[in-house]
């Protein structure tokens, strides 16, 4: 049995922020920022690193048995606790078992390629490596132009692998195009030129050669070049210096998504395998204080690979959003005026949040064993009129499950982010219902039998105390693409 | 086997303030000018008072808890003093307490009051609140409106019934309220109101917009029971007395099983059906001549009509829309303005709805007086939320019909 990659998956926020309505909200300061073109993914109110997560890596998972991981690993730079493991929020969503060894990297944008060339040569049990970005710019910097929100997911293990590793090379060097230091919010950047000749031009080529030659590759014969980073034309000049086709060079989603950051280099290696054909050859460069190098072979189970959200179908899941002040809103960049109604204490009694972890992050409701039931939550004694057992309740998880609306509204007058808030009953053909916020609707374009998925989203920040509440919200099936 | 609450409690007398936004006055200043009027309307004493039951909703933005602010208030001779919440149901449940002690035996002359102070939360609409630790932290953060309005998609869904017609039905319920409010110089709002107002207000929830929900007011009313022999022996002739008192609690089954369908409340259907058989009447349709119920919201209205069993399944918007429960329909609903105009102060709803069926029967409603003496009202009091809630339903009428 090979080891390598088994899957794969991805997630992009809906919401398209196009950059002119950026620039042009900017233009009166900083008039270069004027001419931008294309769009970038930006996350709604309710994400972030975490909940991106859990997204990418219910897309990898699809079709493969959660009980076999060993590990799950969570990539970022942008992780929403400091101190309180995100990858473990991540684990518990995903209802995975608490053996499961769960691991955050962090500290550079190399943390998903380090983590999955780590996991790859050590050929350990299965780990699922997802790499999550909700990056946070100051208002009218060229970051905020380049920047993206996503999250891309691997599943690595032994199996039918649909690629599997033929080296990798690395590289330490502390070379600090950007840097955020403790207690920052953002990002402080150095002169691109210079990044651009002395950092990528000088590095990459240096790790990269060392990979061709250690695996005796001819650079013509790379299918695949996936260069994450976003610079103007950095990937063709790289690749003519690496002397690689130039049409092996994967378009680096610049225009359409933005920098994910630590999740870049993931999400363009998840974007090459939806294409990839047995026998192709990719090769990831990722470019950070050093750099990491993989070459990967795509294997014939590629072309049987069950059809996945992955990137190709984020791309498709898309609502330009020309309201740039949402932007501001979202990351708390304005001191918007939110009204009475959002200074209701939040605080989150965490002895209760212990008790009811799986059915709050995982949305584990029961199934009465008496009479098969489903209810949300778990009760000690079943809801089913015909029942009302006591005690007869095993856990059965909801995420998984479609549903329908039964009834809703869209409310002005509740606080919401992002108004008006809709939210209805949402009912199982299985059996059970769920009261619950919706997110990812358009106004005007919801009605009672629509068809809802569930995602893990932000539901509350206790803004007294930095706390962030997730649960569970439905979201419209025919957006899952 | 129970016999009921019917013919043995009778109303000794009863208060309510003037309803609205009260900003020179405390609950205090609230609950004494409804217990003014009911003391004077009773006859009796103070010192006569052995009971009492006090309901406030919101209490941590107005008295705080307890019997305590009641008892002080009225400088009641420390007396047992009971303060009850069930959500928007608590003024019903405070006269359930009084009268239900005075059945009992267990005392001769009880007291009910409701006070909710809302204008001092600063809040326009009812206060956002915490429900609790565990479903807070997974139910929607949902506003009133937000939570009723559901049932409108809901109904529509059911009875196949167009946004415009819906919407057009329950513009109907307010601007009728609107109407009866004009005329009752105690109501919050005394604005008469078109059709084309309710249409083009803004939404507050979806399909809700400003015209279809209640006013949030100050407010206090007041009841003083007895057993109608003490009644009589105290010199009352015309007697109200208390037909029937029926409180139905969601347990759950709406909120998490898929046997109901979102469009009406279990909970009236119930508590409607055993207070007709306490009261024993057995075609409402006819029996009845005057409701109050709780609309909250206009849409909350219109289905009750259906759940209190008088209108038909699915032909609610017919009757509303034919005048039915107009002022001189066959059955006027919310003479006195109803929660819409009257206004809504949480704790004293209940007792409010009471208060306007007592004034009718006794001739005593003014401009707004029913011609044909009214036998049987029905006052239904609804609290929480359509898929988990509390509703109160109350039948009183002419002593021995």
């Amino acid at each position: 049995m090979a080891y390598g990659i088994l899957s794969f998956g991805a997630y992009i926020p809906r919401m398209r922020l196009q950059r002119k309505a950026a620039a042009d909200a900017n233009a009166w300061f900083s008039p270069g920022l004027k001419g931008q073109k294309g769009e970038r993914a930006m996350a709604g109110w309710d994400e972030d690193s975490v909940t991106m997560a859990v997204d990418a890596a219910r897309d990898a998972l699809e079709g493969f048995s959660r009980d076999d991981l060993t590990s799950l690993q969570l990539a970022s730079t942008s992780l929403p606790f400091e101190d309180r493991q995100n990858a473990g929020i991540v684990a518990n969503a995903l209802n995975l078992d608490t053996q499961v060894g769960t691991l955050d990297l962090a500290g550079s944008l190399r943390a998903a390629t380090s983590g999955a060339v780590n996991a790859l040569r050590a050929k350990a049990g299965q780990t699922l490596l997802v790499a999550s970005e909700h990056r946070k710019t100051k208002a009218g910097s060229a970051q905020e132009m380049a920047y993206g929100d996503g999250a891309a997911a691997l599943l690595i293990g032994e199996g039918d692998v649909v690629a599997k590793l033929l080296g990798s090379a690395g590289e330490s060097v502390d070379f600090v195009d950007h840097y955020r230091t403790e207690g920052s919010e953002f990002d402080y950047s150095w002169e691109e030129r210079w990044i651009r000749d002395e950092g990528y031009m000088k590095i990459v080529p240096r790790v990269v050669g060392r990979l061709l030659k250690d695996t005796n590759t001819s650079a013509d014969s790379i299918t695949h070049f996936c260069m994450p980073g976003t610079l103007a034309k950095i990937g063709p000049t790289m690749a003519k210096k690496l002397g690689l086709a130039e049409t092996a060079v994967r378009d680096n989603l610049a225009a359409v998504v933005g920098d994910t950051g630590a999740a870049h280099p993931i999400m363009l290696l998840v974007h090459a395998l939806e294409d990839a054909k047995p026998g192709d050859k990719i090769l990831v460069a990722n470019f950070a204080q050093g750099c990491d190098a993989m070459l990967f072979e795509a294997t014939p189970a590629i072309a049987k690979m069950a059809k996945r959200r992955g990137v190709t179908g984020s791309l498709k899941r898309r609502r330009e959003e020309t309201n740039y002040q949402k932007l501001l809103a979202f990351n708390n960049l304005v001191p918007l005026e939110r009204g009475m109604r959002a200074e209701v204490d939040k605080q989150t009694p965490m002895t209760a949040l212990y008790r009811n972890r799986d059915m709050i992050l995982g949305l584990v409701g029961g199934k009465c064993t008496k009479c098969g039931t489903l209810q949300y939550p778990k009760t000690r004694i079943c809801v089913s009129p015909n029942c009302n057992a006591i005690n007869t309740q095993e856990p059965h998880p909801f995420s998984e499950m479609t549903g329908a609306i039964m009834s809703y509204t869209a409310d002005m007058l509740t606080y919401s982010p992002e108004p008006p808030q809709h939210f209805g009953m949402i009912t199982f053909p299985e059996g059970g219902r769920i009261m619950m916020d919706f997110t990812d609707v358009d106004q005007g374009k919801v009605d009672v039998g629509m068809k809802m998925r569930m995602v893990f989203r932000i539901k509350d920040f206790d803004s007294q105390r930095g706390f962030v509440r997730y649960f569970w919200k439905a979201s419209p099936t025919e957006q899952a693409a | 086997m129970a016999t009921g609450i019917r013919d043995k409690v009778a109303i000794l007398g009863m208060g309510c303030s003037k309803f609205g936004e009260r900003w020179d006055c405390d609950a205090e200043d609230l609950m004494v000018e409804a217990y003014q009027e009911a003391l004077q309307d009773s006859g009796v004493e103070t010192s006569q008072i052995q009971a009492a039951w006090f309901s406030t909703a919101i209490e941590e933005q107005h008295v705080g808890k307890s019997g305590v602010p009641l008892a002080v208030a009225l400088r009641l001779p420390y007396i047992p003093v009971t303060r009850v919440e069930n959500y928007c149901a608590s003024g019903s449940e405070a006269f359930r307490g009084a009268v239900y002690a005075v059945a009992s035996g267990a005392c001769d002359i009880a007291l009910a009051m409701g006070v909710e102070k809302l204008k001092d939360t600063g809040y326009g609409g009812l206060p956002q609140r915490q429900r609790g630790t565990v479903s807070s932290m997974y139910w929607p953060n949902l506003s009133a409106p937000g939570s009723f309005a559901q049932l409108a998609a809901a109904y529509r869904a059911k009875f196949g019934v167009s946004a415009e017609d819906l919407k057009r039905a329950i513009a109907h319920v307010s601007i009728k309220s609107h109407d009866n409010g004009s005329r009752n110089p105690k109501a919050h709002l005394r604005n008469k109101i078109t059709e084309e107002t309710v249409m083009k207000a803004p939404t507050v929830a979806e399909p809700l917009g400003l015209y279809d929900c209640c006013g949030v007011s100050d407010g206090a009313a007041c009841a003083i029971v007895t057993t109608p022999e003490i009644a009589r022996s105290m010199g009352k002739k015309d007697l109200i007395s208390i037909k029937a008192l029926q409180l139905s609690v969601s347990n759950g089954t709406e909120a998490q099983h898929n046997s109901w369908d979102g469009s009406h409340f279990v909970t009236t259907r119930t508590a409607a059906t055993r207070a007709y058989q306490e009261a024993g009447i057995t075609k409402p349709r006819d029996q009845l001549s005057l409701i109050e119920v709780h609309d909250c919201f206009s849409v909350t209205e219109l289905v009750t009509m259906e759940d209190l069993h008088i209108s038909p399944e699915g032909t609610a918007i017919k009757d509303v829309m034919d005048g039915f429960y107009d002022h001189d329909g066959k059955i006027p609903c919310q003479i006195d303005g109803g929660l819409k105009c009257f206004g809504h102060p949480i704790g004293a709803s209940g007792l409010r709805m009471i208060y306007e069926m007592y004034l009718q029967m006794l001739g005593r409603a003014g401009e707004r007086q029913r011609s044909d003496t009214p036998v049987f009202g029905l006052t239904h009091n609804l609290g929480g939320f359509p898929h988990q809630n509390v509703c109160a339903v109350t039948i009183v009428g002419q002593h021995g019909a």
